[in-house]
């Protein structure tokens, strides 16, 4: 009995002391997330800076209104959506697509400077990459412009060249992932037994369909996870690419504006309430996305699910 | 046999011409900016970026330092934002992670759900850039760069999911020893936790010395732009390259300011901002490499 007593004061003790532990990281969590959750009743008011956010008059779904009917709701919508799905189809593709093939690389050597050249972009942040971009693109100075000189061409203004923009931002986005991306992949292969090559090999299997019957089925539960957590993130942008890379020019919204580049001008131009409601609706939509996702993972590979 | 070797030899040919191309795309850009920085700005202005310039010229460089105050600044800045912020950050995180990972602590489930609800949702921009601006002043101050960022819910899973793995019998016995539950974290958890605490710690620091965000959003002080924040005014606004050059302490010339070389400038300030972390960091690419086999250890 005075034992049990001893135990359960330890217990108490060794619980309070380890929740001491977590205090630090509670009240930043508590501070920095979940206060601005609250905050964003915003959404549902008439915000004015003097009054403050619980001063500010109610509004209902006002700014929500507002906001779907504007041209403004159908464009980003597209925008963020539609980049998003390109984003996931060309990383999957391209990721594995270079991970075979790094996978038919022998010498170490070569493998070892491949892959360094292609991690470089990850160290790089977006506005270094906006230099580059600037390199290849400025109307004036530009390698592209030269090179279109140089066959006779006009040179093109790719500043407010609407219609080149989609790939110039695929394209842009591909070379600063496909590192990290491709070797993800390249790791998983590295993990399959070597007796399946060497007995498909005996049969006679060429490295084709090796590839068709034994690299792709094994990467396939990677490949099924990171595409559906991607699809979770669905209503989210790279607010660097969409924002640095086509240097904020205007004209070029129509091909380069998302929710996260027209919520950051909201903030600059005042307009609380509203962007507040874009911002809501794009938390809201994007919690629905990867609940949704981390179910329909959790069914195909249990092990994978985030939760 | 032998004419299955050749065809073999051929097909690993193509393979490597690839990706020497594919690397060449990856490399040729970093020469792009360096020649950018030493071509002479009227060669710039009619013959446009070259691959390699016509001849070395080094006037880009000769403003930078004729004028390194806000670069020093700038360096000052991240530097202290980058290695204190990822200090207090994974002090933080494993402190937080540790208990997570007992088994036997009580709020285990609900703190747990505490943290990891932050991945899925959040308040959106507005209401977070009013409580840090308006609520609690920390707009141009260091703090903005250290304090909102402070836990990543993902994280923390790794260093629980980490700390999971180490044999519990050493808490166990260091417990009969009599040891507090902070001295079992300080003196046995963290001492055998090295490799991820060196993979977190790396990642952040990355992230935190390509910060331009924050300084975007919640700076409107130039003496504590970030780095990366003060590339990017420069890339993007001529004028705040000539507010830059007025801010020169008297004594030195103003009057070649009307032909100051812009774009050779920009180009000499990006060397010199980019150049030394990127001579750095993929030396600890294979740390990088190991932040995604830990990363995929389900939480």
């Amino acid at each position: 009995m005075k034992k049990m007593k001893k135990t359960s004061k330890n217990s108490t003790k060794k619980n309070l002391e380890l929740l001491v532990l977590t205090l630090p990281a509670i009240i930043a969590y508590f501070i920095f997330n979940y206060i601005p959750m609250f905050g964003a009743i915003i959404a549902f008011k008439d915000y004015k800076a003097p009054k403050g956010i619980l001063g500010s008059a109610w509004n209902g779904l006002e700014n929500f209104k507002f906001f779907f009917t504007s041209q403004d709701a159908w464009r980003i919508t597209r925008n963020t959506v539609g980049y998003a799905l390109i984003f996931i189809v060309v990383n999957l593709v391209a990721g594995v697509f270079v991970a075979l093939l790094l996978y038919e690389v022998r010498s170490r050597r070569a493998l070892k400077f491949y892959q360094t050249s292609m991690m470089l972009p990850r160290f790089l942040s977006w506005v270094i990459v906006g230099y580059i971009t600037y390199t290849l693109l400025s109307p004036t100075m530009g390698i592209f412009n030269q090179v279109i000189e140089m066959f006779g061409g006009q040179p093109v203004n790719w500043y407010s060249e609407v219609s080149a923009w989609p790939w110039i931002l695929i394209i842009t986005n591909t070379w600063k992932v496909i590192g990290l991306n491709s070797i993800m992949y390249y790791a998983a292969l590295m993990g399959i037994d070597k007796a399946y090559f060497e007995a498909a090999e005996i049969d006679g299997a060429n490295r084709f369909q090796q590839i068709i019957h034994i690299s792709l089925p094994s990467i396939k539960p990677l490949m099924i996870v990171l595409t559906l957590l991607a699809f979770g993130n669905i209503f989210r942008g790279d607010f660097g690419l969409f924002y640095v890379i086509p240097r904020d020019v205007g004209v070029l919204y129509p091909a380069t504006d998302i929710i996260d580049t027209y919520v950051y001008r909201g903030l600059r131009t005042g307009n609380l309430g509203i962007t507040a409601a874009v911002g809501l609706f794009q938390s809201l939509v994007g919690f629905v996305m990867i609940v949704t996702m981390n179910g329909i993972v959790r069914k195909v590979e249990p092990d994978s699910a985030l939760f | 046999m032998s004419v299955v070797k050749k065809k073999r030899i051929t097909y690993r040919t193509w393979i490597n011409l690839y990706f020497i191309i594919m690397s060449i795309t990856f490399i040729l850009p970093f020469l792009l900016i360096v020649s950018a920085s030493l071509t002479n700005e009227d060669i710039l202005a009619k013959e446009g970026f070259k691959i390699i310039p016509p001849f070395i010229d080094w006037t880009g460089y000769k403003f930078v330092f004729s004028n390194v105050g806000e670069i020093l600044r700038a360096y000052a800045v991240t530097t202290f934002q980058a290695f204190f912020g990822t200090f207090l950050s994974v002090l933080v995180m494993t402190l937080c992670a540790y208990p997570l990972s007992r088994k036997d602590f009580k709020f285990r489930k609900p703190i747990t759900f505490f943290v990891f609800f932050t991945m899925l949702f959040n308040g959106g921009l507005i209401p977070t850039y009013l409580l840090n601006y308006k609520y609690l002043h920390l707009g141009n101050t260091i703090w903005i760069y250290i304090l909102p960022t402070l836990c990543s819910a993902f994280y923390i899973i790794i260093f629980r999911t980490f700390f999971q793995g180490l044999p519990i019998s050493l808490v166990e016995s260091a417990k009969l020893d009599g040891a507090s539950e902070i001295r079992i974290f300080f003196q046995i958890i963290l001492p055998l936790s090295k490799p991820v605490l060196a993979t977190v710690a790396l990642l952040t620091l990355l992230t935190k010395w390509n910060d331009w965000y924050t300084s975007l959003i919640y700076i409107t002080d130039s003496n504590l732009y970030t780095l990366q924040f003060l590339l990017k005014r420069i890339l993007q606004e001529v004028e705040f390259l000539r507010f830059m050059a007025n801010n020169t302490p008297p004594g030195i010339d103003l009057s070649y300011l009307e032909d100051m070389p812009v774009e050779t400038l920009k180009f000499a300030m990006c060397i010199i901002a980019a150049g030394p972390m990127l001579l750095v960091f993929p030396f600890f690419q294979k740390y990088f490499a190991k932040g995604l086999t830990v990363g995929s250890v389900k939480g």
